[in-house]
């Protein structure tokens, strides 16, 4: 199976593809920003490859002056019984990346989530808003410069 | 008979009358029909529902009638974690129900934040709304919620404001 994902990525996005590593049975595979959606196609609808199943999109901090964050994608092929991750890495001044909601409809809150935990932009996303915090709430809970029990009068109380 | 009379702060006369003064009369009926508004917001709710579940059987205690609408009650057990987010709806729900109304705050979360120390978790109800009797445990055993309860009536029983005079903390082996 994993020959046949990186063949059929090869042909049409080779320039695409950063990184490929599979560790412990998993692969994942790390690809530039701008493609993601186009990729996500692929592993869709391809009829060897049959991505139909978008389990989780979650992002991570590390906290670096280059490509600070990163999306993850974990998609599942129910017909093949095959796990895949995407991931596309940004910097903070370029925070956004193509939603992934015209493909699997499922991300919707989880891009939701993920943007109001660490502000990444989705774009294309039809409902771009917070899900957990409240909307006027003006930081990202998740990034690591945000300290653990939260900024002092950022979430007000009920008056007594 | 001659113990309920003291509980109901009543002096027995030969000619078989009652006295005693209204506000002991008044608790006393208060404190044996303790509506519970159930807050149940996370885990604790399930000891709560054993709390008026057969075992525990608060129905002894004139508080198995949980009134899920706010007016109705005068006791909000508010079992679970309590959220920035949730806080408002919590004291709304504080707000509607009729004085006088007393609290108790079930569990480590609700009395403290609990495990939870993070941006998101309120770090004790008591930071928005009073609290009469903080209960311990993680989550609180059902006979000791029913500790609880005791405590706001003997609260009642004294003649006590709620949510004034000193806290009262059940700890976790009462």
């Amino acid at each position: 199976m994993k020959e046949i994902i990186l063949e059929k990525l090869n042909v049409q996005f080779s320039t695409a593809i950063e990184s490929v590593n599979e560790y412990r049975g998993e692969l994942t595979i790390i690809v530039k920003k701008p493609k993601i959606r186009d990729i996500c196609f692929l592993l869709r609808d391809d009829p060897q490859l049959q991505f139909d199943s978008l389990r989780d999109v979650c992002g991570a901090d590390y906290y670096r002056h280059d490509d600070r964050f990163e999306v993850i994608y974990n998609l599942y092929s129910i017909p093949n019984k095959f796990r895949l991750r995407l991931k596309v890495r940004m910097s903070e001044s370029d925070i956004h990346v193509d939603s992934v909601v015209p493909v699997w409809s499922t991300a919707d809150w989880e891009e939701r989530e993920t943007y109001d935990m660490f502000g990444i932009i989705f774009d294309g996303h039809p409902d771009m808003r917070r899900i957990y915090m409240p909307e006027e709430f003006e930081y990202y809970p998740l990034r690591k410069d945000f300290p653990l029990m939260g900024i002092p009068g950022s979430l007000p109380l009920p008056r007594k | 008979m001659e113990e309920g009379c003291v509980t109901m702060g009543l002096d027995v006369s030969k000619d078989s009358f009652f006295t005693t003064k209204l506000d002991d009369i008044i608790g006393w009926a208060r404190k044996n029909s303790l509506w519970p508004m159930p807050m149940g917001i996370s885990c604790c709710a399930i000891e709560m529902m054993a709390f008026a579940g057969p075992r525990t059987d608060v129905s002894r205690f004139g508080s198995e009638a949980f009134r899920f609408s706010p007016r109705q009650s005068d006791l909000m057990i508010v079992a679970g974690t309590v959220t920035y987010k949730m806080s408002h709806v919590v004291r709304k729900i504080y707000d509607q129900m009729p004085d006088p109304k007393w609290v108790i705050a079930m569990g480590a979360c609700t009395s403290s934040g609990g495990m939870y120390r993070s941006y998101s978790v309120v770090q004790g109800i008591d930071l928005f709304i009073p609290v009469d009797v903080y209960v311990a445990g993680c989550p609180p055993r059902p006979d000791n919620l029913l500790r609880g309860l005791m405590e706001v009536q003997a609260k009642i029983t004294r003649g006590e404001k709620p949510g004034q005079k000193e806290k009262i903390y059940v700890p976790e082996h009462a």
